[in-house]
């Protein structure tokens, strides 16, 4: 469970950073426009009711982004040390994948595999393939377009978490999905 | 016990027998051992060796010498076989030593050998630099050598005057006229800048091949040409390139579905083999430089990787864990008798065959710690390095005696670490660090300068 947890920390610590990095764009779409829709009726009943409570709706990540994909799907799994087959908690995310790839039909995702430092950086290399390829068969199985899938091998070259240790070895031994047109690692 | 300023490097058992039974007093004149030093041995007492400035008669020559002196005398230091001895001891003055050395001075530093030389103007912007090596007890040259170059050429001529002396002394080619390529690293470990880079063995004359705007990783010299593969991101997707230094000219090796990685020169340097990874698998293929065609080599549902051929192209070596963990493998270079010869505990990768072809060099990985290790191409004579947290990617110097790798630290909390270039004897000591401006991985030996 404790793996869980940290899992969901990391997706929502991501989601924030994301958020905060893509907010112009956010604020600039749909949301604004909804927030101006609400502050205008807002003010017209101002004179009118002093005392009552505006409400307003703010939308979630719009749907087939990034954000959207990390809030509603999660957008990495963890492996065992030197090992690419799925745990039961990665096959549970990646059908999620799937499912949200069946909703947001437009979307490709490209699938970063990732090695922790124990292990040359040919080898890591080849590991991060198979890493990300294990995602690609499933969804595949799921009955996902393989084109509409890309892997790339990180090896260990891009660590989520920095430090020699097991926890930060842990968190490294990974897949990554970004959906396609949004920032790769 | 001999002094050890006293000991004669000797060239085999026998003379060694001979000197022991004897007092050294005893021997009689004729029956001196040469001045040698044998590098075959487990642990070398450094020979001492007086370097005296090379004379020069105007002051751009003397200039000249004094920095061919002093380049020669940190090579033969690094080399972990001479002890320079200070120069502020010499008795005899630089101009005196190159017209002919008293040798009873030398002997009163207790230097064994004895470096003398002048650098002359020649008129037309060229000089001519010569250099003699003396032995200081049997009181006779060794062996003398001039070049004629311009004064900017300096630097490699003390390096191929200090080849010429290794050579002299101990029978081996040298490896000091030879540069390094390797990985620069700058940067937070999740955002580290790499960036190709290039520098003369002794880390002079550094640049950067690449300006850090895509990753690269594992560059290694071609041994006949001015050329460089290495992986790159260039694509977003790992893909091999060719660099051509003299033309700096940058071209992708081939156009595969996959990634392409680990690659390596065969030894005429008119191949480079190869891992390719297709669908999750990597395999091992080779492609011809000149005719762009490619071969498969391996078809293994196992990790195939790092693969290197033997110095007469006949065989290769290489990565796989079919065997469950990763082993050494060597097979012939159309990929057919493949065999296993690495058995100990732990996982073993990065292989890469000695120019020579005696040995093998690897990453071993065993008990939660890394090794460099050499072993003999049939898996026999396993013995270690060098070791650590990290210690990875050995390449050899040309002559096969030297290797250099990287040896990395442990990432502290904040995620700092320290990652630099080594070189260390094959007899296991003598490890040093190879001075870089920053960070540094992924070494690759150049082949003799041309």
């Amino acid at each position: 469970m404790k793996t869980h947890l940290t899992f969901v920390a990391a997706a929502l610590f991501l989601a924030a950073c994301s958020t905060a990095a893509e907010d112009s764009a956010v604020t600039g779409g749909q949301a604004s426009a909804e927030q101006q829709a609400a502050e205008q009726a807002g003010q017209g009943a101002s004179g009118a009711a002093q005392d009552e409570i505006g409400r307003e709706e703010i939308a979630g990540p719009a749907a087939g982004t990034q954000e959207h994909l990390v809030v509603n799907v999660g957008d990495r799994v963890f492996f065992e040390f030197d090992s690419s087959s799925l745990t039961e908690e990665a096959t549970e995310t990646v059908d999620r994948l799937a499912a949200w790839m069946d909703q947001n039909g437009g979307t490709s995702i490209i699938i970063e595999g990732h090695a922790d430092e124990r292990g040359t950086r040919d080898y890591n290399l080849a590991l991060g393939a198979r890493r990300a390829n294990a995602i690609r068969d499933h969804l595949s199985l799921r009955g996902i377009d393989t084109n509409r899938l890309e892997t790339v091998s990180y090896g260990e070259e891009r660590p989520a978490v920095m430090g020699s240790n097991d926890r930060a070895w842990a968190q490294n031994r990974r897949a990554v999905f970004v959906v396609e047109g949004a920032p790769v690692s | 016990m001999i002094p050890s300023n006293r000991r004669r490097f000797l060239t085999n058992s026998f003379y060694a027998a001979a000197v022991t039974a004897v007092p050294l007093g005893l021997l009689p004149g004729t029956a001196r051992a040469e001045l040698e030093i044998d590098i075959t041995r487990g642990r070398v007492q450094p020979l001492p060796i007086a370097i005296s400035e090379f004379h020069g008669e105007s002051e751009q020559a003397r200039d000249v010498g004094a920095d061919i002196a002093r380049v020669v005398t940190d090579n033969l230091r690094r080399s972990g076989l001479f002890a320079p001895i200070d120069p502020r001891a010499f008795i005899q003055e630089p101009a005196s030593v190159s017209a002919a050395p008293r040798f009873a001075d030398w002997r009163l530093i207790d230097a064994q050998a004895l470096v003398s030389g002048r650098a002359e103007d020649r008129g037309n912007g060229r000089l001519r630099i010569e250099f003699r090596l003396w032995d200081v007890f049997g009181e006779q040259q060794m062996t003398g050598l001039a070049y004629n170059t311009t004064p900017g050429n300096w630097r490699r001529v003390a390096h191929i005057i200090s080849d010429a002396i290794y050579k002299r002394m101990t029978g081996e080619d040298g490896y000091f006229d030879t540069r390094l390529v390797y990985v620069s690293e700058q940067g937070p470990a999740n955002d580290r800048q790499k960036r190709l880079a290039l520098m003369d063995q002794d880390g002079a004359n550094h640049r950067y091949l690449t300006d850090g705007s895509h990753l690269v990783l594992t560059p290694r010299f071609s041994p006949t040409r001015q050329e460089i593969t290495f992986v790159s991101y260039v694509r977003r997707v790992p893909r091999i390139y060719l660099l051509n230094l003299d033309s700096g000219q940058q071209e992708m090796l081939g156009e595969f579905r996959g990634m392409t990685f680990a690659p390596r020169f065969s030894p005429d340097g008119n191949r480079v083999i190869m891992a390719l990874e297709q669908d999750g698998n990597s395999d091992l293929y080779v492609m011809d430089l000149r005719t762009r065609e490619q071969r498969r080599l391996t078809n293994h549902p196992a990790i195939d990787i790092s693969a290197s051929y033997s110095p007469d192209g006949e065989y290769a070596v290489f990565n796989s864990n079919r065997g469950g963990r990763l082993q050494l493998y060597t097979m012939r270079a159309d990929g057919s008798g493949v065999e296993r010869i690495s058995f100990g505990d732990g996982s073993y990768s990065t292989p890469v065959w000695s120019p020579r072809g005696d040995l093998i060099a690897f990453t071993r990985q065993a008990q939660g710690r890394f090794f460099v290790g050499v072993m003999r191409p049939d898996g026999s004579g396993e013995r270690m390095l060098a070791d650590g947290f990290r210690v990875e990617g050995p390449t050899w110097a040309p002559n096969g005696r030297v290797l250099s790798f990287f040896r990395r630290s442990q990432a502290d909390a904040d995620g700092n670490f320290r990652s630099r270039l080594h070189t260390i004897d094959l007899t296991g000591y003598n490890e040093r660090e190879v001075t870089t401006p920053h960070d540094a991985s992924d070494p690759a030996w150049s082949p003799q300068n041309p």
